[in-house]
């Protein structure tokens, strides 16, 4: 199993620096239209919620491709575009249930995360780590030790209130 | 590519809009954004004219790296003639706005007339059109924006405002984007209300090409970690600015009862801590890894459940020391309050804590205070203050005059009262202390004010070697250099470096939280040299942009000279020279400025710039500086 891209949307503070270096990453440019990451921003409540592909095991946008264009890539766990077969009809973007394939309107073609090959720049320039490199267990495993910190809690207070 | 950006002309009063091209020559002149606003400024704007008049220029700027990989490169930047001082009017804010502005195609808006009815400023990939402002006029800040973003019908529009405070033409009155950034200072927003220019709304899809984009990417990872890796900056993201306040107060050297005293005591209400007890998270401007804006939700009173960011370190003085109060809800509710009509939060809480001393001096009555109990520690009555300044209510409409304005029409002596430089009142520390401090807040191009050239890290006690390392470049410094805030030898070098260090900061379109204002080890002229050739293919060695800065504060000088400054308003207040600190730590009591060791300092000061004794740029500076021949109409 390879790594996935893991977000944690209560450490993302907005600064939507990881469109930018995707961008740069992708296309050599600063253009959050070419990111295939972005940050959906609710900023009169100070919600941001980073999206981007979950590079699903059984893709919808791989299901409903006409032409197989999309495959899943097993060494770094990934679903990639094939661009010499992709006629741009688009159909990945209404199948994908997250919004994550993307329409690139400059090159007329859909545009996916592709983990930047393995180091993806998202993660690299993320300062406050709201979204991580890393094997997916460890998303489980850090919502474990939340679970076991907060029973701990709550027994010490269960123990402080009976010897009070 | 960052450089080829455009600039437009936009007269309100026809409705007729020009843009054009900034010459690579100019961008090596002028950089950008700030730098390139003072050559506009002083080319567009005529002497002596009326500031809230249609006379008046309105410039909109982003700097030369916004939107690229230049850390917190998110800059805006607004310039006009001063409302509230009738001198230089200069402000600059974060957020969102600015990259925006880029992607749309525009480096620079210079918006002259007045249009005959509300209107704002669409810019959309390289289009710009003016529209009816009917829907928005009258909003406040946050719900202008929105009202845009439903009017044309995309969520993503980033949107520069006013709000009412700069409808009704408040002379301190903000321009904003998002809930708090704000160009808060010199009534920006009173110039933009007067032209009947509610808003500027972008939005834009263009690239901005990279000349070496690899490379600016792997040096904006090392330039950002340079940044964030220290402690100052990490405190900050934490804590966001309010942690500057426990220092400085501990230390005496926080405006306190309007400027008589030098530090709250009892402060717990007002520290960080405290309101760190209702900061749910941290949120970042555009691009930026310090992320240093709280946010909370006012827990009761009137805005019970309200969501806002901030609060600053200048809503705890504002609504803190230095009108003497200790309530920690009170500085969350003047901290929306002020985001909400788009008011200078430091300039409402000097103008509220001068009255209180005009109050208490007797020379206010409580019928010209409309009934209010205007005294130290009053925070209700702060509250109601700052409402009727916005809504130019009773004594609040004198107030929203500004300073000098108030005093002529309370008269008596409530102008000896006023602490100010040039009309601006004094910024949120006291520098009674500190003679450099003092020097920055005396010379500063738009009057009292710590952004123009503080040097902060004055305050750390560096060792000399230290100091020597960042003010010996890029131009050679072999005069005194002291770590003892309290000394004058050795003191008005680092102002004037400082002041070209943070003229350029403004010009590339960075924050100032990332170069040498807090952090004495952040990136400064030889890291931006080397993200200016990767981002915009532009050679320009740190002597360069030193030198562009130094040519672009003169500008700004040469501005003010010609509305008829003279050495004079290089001065502070008697207050800072006759009332010795009784407060604070032993090393700062008793002390006052020595007004004769302080006029040697300005001396010194004119000698770095090249300017004669009266302050005025001697005609070898001009010609040194390529400014010689201004106003050249270039641009």
């Amino acid at each position: 199993m390879g790594k996935v891209l893991i977000l944690d949307y209560d450490k993302c503070t907005g600064c939507r620096e990881c469109e930018m270096v995707c961008a740069i990453q992708h296309e050599g440019v600063s253009n959050p239209a070419r990111s295939r990451i972005r940050v959906i921003k609710k900023e009169w409540e100070g919600k941001y919620i980073p999206v981007t592909c979950q590079q699903c095991e059984t893709a919808p946008c791989m299901a409903i491709c006409p032409v197989k264009a999309i495959s899943r890539d097993q060494s770094l766990n990934r679903v990639v575009v094939n661009y010499d077969k992709c006629i741009g009809c688009r159909m990945c973007i209404t199948a994908c249930p997250f919004g994550a394939m993307l329409f690139n309107g400059l090159t007329q073609k859909v545009m996916k995360c592709d983990f930047c090959d393995g180091d993806p720049q998202c993660v690299r320039f993320c300062e406050t780590k709201a979204i991580r490199y890393a094997e997916p267990i460890e998303q489980s495993l850090d919502k474990q030790v939340a679970v076991a910190d907060k029973f701990i809690a709550a027994t010490q207070n269960a123990a402080a209130a009976i010897t009070s | 590519m960052a450089l080829n950006r455009k600039i437009a002309y936009i007269d309100l009063t026809s409705g007729k809009i020009e843009t054009g091209k900034i010459p690579i020559e100019m961008r090596k002149k002028y950089i950008g954004s700030r730098g390139l606003d003072a050559y506009l400024l002083y080319n567009h704007v005529k002497q002596g004219i009326d500031a809230l008049s249609p006379d008046n220029v309105a410039i909109v700027s982003a700097g030369l790296l916004v939107g690229t990989p230049a850390s917190a490169a998110c800059r805006i930047h607004v310039c006009a003639k001063s409302p509230l001082t009738d001198r230089y009017g200069s402000s600059n804010a974060g957020g969102f706005f600015a990259p925006e502005l880029r992607w749309a195609g525009f480096d620079h808006l210079v918006i002259t007339g007045k249009a005959p009815k509300p209107v704002y400023l669409w810019v959309h990939n390289g289009e710009i059109e003016i529209r009816d402002a009917k829907n928005v006029w009258g909003k406040y800040v946050a719900e202008s924006q929105q009202a845009i973003r439903d009017e044309l019908g995309d969520r993503d529009i980033k949107v520069l405002t006013i709000g009412p405070g700069g409808e009704k033409l408040v002379r301190f009155a903000n321009v904003m984007t998002g809930l708090k950034n704000s160009a808060g200072r010199t009534g920006m927003g009173a110039v933009l209300g007067s032209k009947n220019l509610k808003a500027v709304a972008a939005r834009g899809t263009m690239d901005i090409t990279l000349a070496h984009p690899r490379e600016a990417l792997d040096y904006n990872r090392e330039f950002t970690t340079q940044i964030t890796s220290s402690k100052v900056s990490q405190t900050q993201g934490r804590l966001g600015t309010p942690f500057i306040f426990g220092a400085t107060n501990t230390q005496g050297l926080v405006n306190t009862h309007n400027s008589l005293l030098t530090q709250l005591v009892d402060s717990d209400a007002v520290e960080a801590e405290a309101i760190d007890e209702y900061i749910t998270g941290m949120a970042s401007c555009w691009g930026c890894g310090v992320h240093c804006r709280g946010k909370f939700v006012i827990p009761e009173g009137p805005y019970a459940g309200t969501y806002d960011e901030g609060p600053e370190y200048t809503h705890q003085v504002s609504y803190g020391s230095i009108t003497g109060c200790r309530n920690t809800i009170a500085i969350l509710e003047g901290t929306h309050l002020t985001n909400m009509y788009g008011i200078d939060v430091l300039e409402v809480g000097n103008l509220i804590a001068w009255a209180i001393e005009l109050s208490e001096e007797g020379i206010l009555t409580k019928e010209e205070t409309d009934g209010l109990e205007l005294t130290w520690g009053n925070h209700e009555a702060v509250l109601e203050m700052t409402h009727r300044i916005a809504n130019r209510e009773g004594l609040g409409d004198i107030l929203a005059e500004g300073g000098f304005r108030a005093a002529e029409k309370i008269g008596r002596n409530s102008i000896d009262h006023f602490i100010h430089v040039k009309g601006m009142g004094q910024m949120n520390s006291d520098e009674k202390a500190t003679p450099a401090l003092a020097l920055n807040i005396a010379t500063s191009s738009r009057g009292c004010d710590h952004l123009r050239s503080r040097p902060a890290i004055d305050l750390y006690h560096l060792p000399e070697d230290v100091l020597r390392k960042i003010y010996g470049q890029p131009v050679q410094y072999d005069g005194p250099l002291t770590s003892d805030y309290r000394d004058y030898e050795g003191k008005s070098w680092p102002v004037f470096w400082h002041e070209n260090c943070y003229m350029a900061v403004d010009s590339l379109g960075i924050c100032k939280y990332h170069t040498t204002f807090l952090g004495a080890t952040h990136p400064n002229f030889e890291e931006w040299s080397k993200l200016i050739y990767l981002i915009a293919g532009l050679e320009m060695s740190p002597l360069d942009i030193w030198t562009a800065a130094e040519r672009t504060n003169n500008l700004e000088r040469m501005y003010n000279l010609r509305e008829g400054m003279t050495r004079d308003e290089d001065w502070l207040v008697d207050r800072y020279f006759d009332l010795p600190n009784v407060l604070g730590i032993p090393a700062v009591r008793g002390l006052s400025i020595d007004r004769e060791k302080f006029k040697k300092m300005i001396d010194e000061f004119y000698q770095y710039h090249g300017w004669d004794e009266n302050g005025v740029p001697t005609p070898e500076t001009l010609k040194r500086l390529e400014i010689d021949k201004e106003p050249s109409h270039m641009l």
